[in-house]
């Protein structure tokens, strides 16, 4: 955790516990934040796992359709695809979830897929756009909220007519735009060209359109920091820009991004589904829990399974980083207030 | 007051104009496809391609461009999807903002009475189990995704329950209200709640930090040692400061959701608003139409925002002296 690492920034001067590290230790007492890390280092090792399960436990690769496959449970082979029994038999269905740890636990998709392999596979993208994207929306939310409210003047004027901007614009409709004309095509930025399908497009996507949110306040909270006695103290003192942002400024501002981070991934994360699922998101044969979920409202009333599963796990994720995040605020900042609503 | 709305309203006005040349921008200035392209849809003939190119100017300068995309929304209103050949955006809109308002309106009811119960009860039973048990499913309601809830609901009131709790639910879709209140709620009664468990979450949520933070105010104490009841304490002092941050919440909630952000509950519940019309729009590409909805959900969100200030300035005279 970066919390327990920065004891850079508080300079040890005297004996007394670093503010750091008084929060690491009220957050170790929280038994739910306990609990809710647990939980994500237990989703994040499985999806870890996710190539080792599709070739040593499930030995079916888990991006090729797999239509003609075969599967045997207590000694009876049968087709994946089954020939749909209800309405005029016509068609085809795939099995439904066995139950058996090493075949389709919990079924195949219309492709004849192992669900529970690309579960693992997609619960990999949706927590990598999640975290990734939630690192650049605080990183770049932090710098622009930085700097404009601590050198104010007409760049604040400018970057802050900016923000209003991206803040009236409806957060999936942003997206939606973004994703149409670049998810559709490669995209190539000088030296660099983004394949249609590459992963980064939805984190650079889903990174960029929250930033308002986020340096909205970071930007309130140093405009009022630069009026509290201890800057002015060291302003009177003859510090530089530099070092007033980087020893005074930074530090009373890192707590507050801290805590965004697990809430923004879970919002990030919830967005990417939602993306996915138009399909405008992870491209096929990519999976992400939002492309899984799209595939399973095809199947919705014969194999439910297929889209509740990767509901579920998002649910769960998102929980556990809700409460984690209202962990971490409470052992940094009893004070913050976030706005709630994303 | 009346200088300050002014000025909100230019502020607004240049908002708008701003995520025009905004969406303008991502649209026909990125570097890749041809504009025209882009407009005429996939497979567009050469002449309907020179027509396009023609008729929006995407051989002359991008400020000309822009002019001419704007007068095909806003002046001439003749803006037609070249994916279902000659069908005009405008009207399109228009006929689905009344679902996209049935929904919306009613989720809110449901949402507001939900989220500021949850959010009393929850500031009232501080110290006991009433609080972290009231937080827990706020959180579970913020952590649901949408559209998978609404599956869920679906699958449930369609398929698994519908021949014995859920009967009296009917097939996916819309009835006007002019058909009768009945028909119109019950189509919506799903849709309602399924949109209101994420909103119920976020307020009750921040509407316990909110009176949390008012009870520890000199105010409460002063008024506790009057000997004012606890209840009426909580309703008269603590409730009624809370409730600006609520009212600011729900003014762009409200906004973003009449412009499109109900998208997800439209398309899994069969609604034609304004949020299905552009992810069907989407599915096959038609970006006039995609263009057309975007611009109608920025014009919401801004008036939202608006009357958002205007109401804040009521409220607290102080805000207009800013």
């Amino acid at each position: 955790m970066a919390i327990g690492t920065t004891e850079v920034i508080s300079t040890p001067a005297t004996q007394s516990t670093g503010p750091w590290r008084t929060a690491w230790r009220d957050l170790r007492r929280n038994k739910v934040a306990i609990g809710s890390i647990i939980v994500l280092i237990v989703i994040f090792a499985a999806c870890l796992a996710a190539p080792l399960y599709a070739s040593q436990v499930m030995h079916l690769d888990a991006f090729t359709s797999n239509l003609d496959g075969t599967f045997t449970v207590g000694g009876v082979t049968g087709p994946v695809m089954e020939s749909s029994t209800s309405g005029l038999g016509l068609g085809v269905n795939p099995i439904g979830p066995t139950w058996l740890w090493n075949n389709f636990f919990l079924g195949a998709d219309n492709q004849g897929r192992d669900v529970m392999s690309r579960l693992l596979y997609g619960g990999r993208n949706s927590l990598v756009i999640g975290l990734v994207s939630a690192i650049l929306c605080c990183a770049l939310a932090g710098l622009i909220g930085i700097v404009s409210g601590y050198f104010g003047g007409g760049l604040d004027a400018v970057l802050s007519r900016g923000l209003d901007v991206l803040w009236a614009f409806p957060v999936y409709l942003l997206a939606i735009c973004l994703s149409v004309v670049l998810i559709n095509q490669s995209l190539t930025i000088g030296p660099i060209t983004l394949n249609s399908g590459s992963i980064i497009l939805p984190i650079l996507i889903i990174g960029v359109i929250y930033v308002p949110y986020v340096a909205r306040p970071i930007r309130g909270q140093v405009m009022s920091l630069r009026e509290r006695e201890f800057v002015q103290a060291s302003v009177g003192a003859g510090a530089t820009d530099g070092r007033l942002l980087r020893r005074e400024i930074l530090p009373n501002v890192l707590p507050t991004l801290i805590v965004f981070l697990p809430l923004m991934t879970a919002i990030n994360m919830l967005t990417e589904s939602a993306l996915s699922f138009l399909s405008i998101g992870v491209q096929p044969p990519d999976a992400s829990w939002g492309t899984i979920i799209n595939d399973g409202v095809g199947l919705l009333y014969t194999r439910p399974m297929v889209a509740i599963a990767p509901g579920v796990m998002l649910a769960i994720t998102a929980v556990a980083l809700n409460l984690l995040g209202d962990g971490v605020r409470d052992a940094l900042d009893p004070k913050a207030r976030l706005r709630g609503a994303v | 007051m009346l200088r300050f709305a002014l000025k909100r309203a230019v502020a607004a006005v240049l908002v708008l104009f701003a995520i025009s040349v905004l969406v303008f921008l991502i649209f026909f200035a990125t570097p890749g496809a041809d504009p025209a392209a882009r407009i005429a849809g996939r497979n567009a003939s050469q002449e309907t391609l020179a027509q396009v190119r023609e008729s929006f100017g995407f051989d002359k300068p991008i400020p000309v461009q822009y002019a001419l995309m704007m007068r095909h929304l806003f002046i001439d209103r003749d803006l037609t999807s070249f994916v279902n050949r000659g069908v005009e955006v405008i009207p399109q809109i228009k006929q689905a903002i009344p679902i996209t308002l049935s929904l919306v309106i009613g989720a809110a009811i449901i949402w507001m009475f939900f989220g500021i119960l949850m959010g009393v009860a929850a500031t009232a039973g501080r110290g006991s189990a009433v609080d972290p048990l009231i937080m827990i499913i706020g959180v579970i309601g913020v952590s649901l995704p949408v559209y998978w809830l609404g599956e869920v609901v679906n699958l449930m009131t369609q398929s698994r329950l519908h021949d014995s709790l859920f009967s009296w639910v009917p097939p996916l879709g819309y009835a006007p209200l002019s058909d009768g209140v009945g028909p119109w709620a019950s189509h919506l009664i799903m849709p309602w709640m399924t949109l209101a468990v994420l909103y119920a979450g976020i307020y009750a949520r921040v509407l316990r930090s909110e009176m949390v933070g008012a009870m520890n105010e000199e105010y409460v104490r002063m008024a506790r040692a009057k000997g004012i009841s606890e209840r009426r304490v909580l309703w008269r002092h603590a409730f009624r400061t809370s409730l600006i941050a609520i009212v600011s919440l729900f003014g762009l909630d409200f906004g973003a959701l009449i412009g499109g952000a109900a998208l997800l509950t439209e398309v899994v519940f069969g609604l034609q608003g304004v949020g299905k019309l552009t992810y069907d729009s989407l599915q096959n590409f038609d970006l006039p139409v995609i263009l057309g909805c975007v611009m109608y959900a920025a014009f919401f969100v801004v008036l939202a925002n608006f009357l958002v200030d205007l109401v804040y300035a009521l409220l607290d005279p102080r805000v207009r002296h800013v």
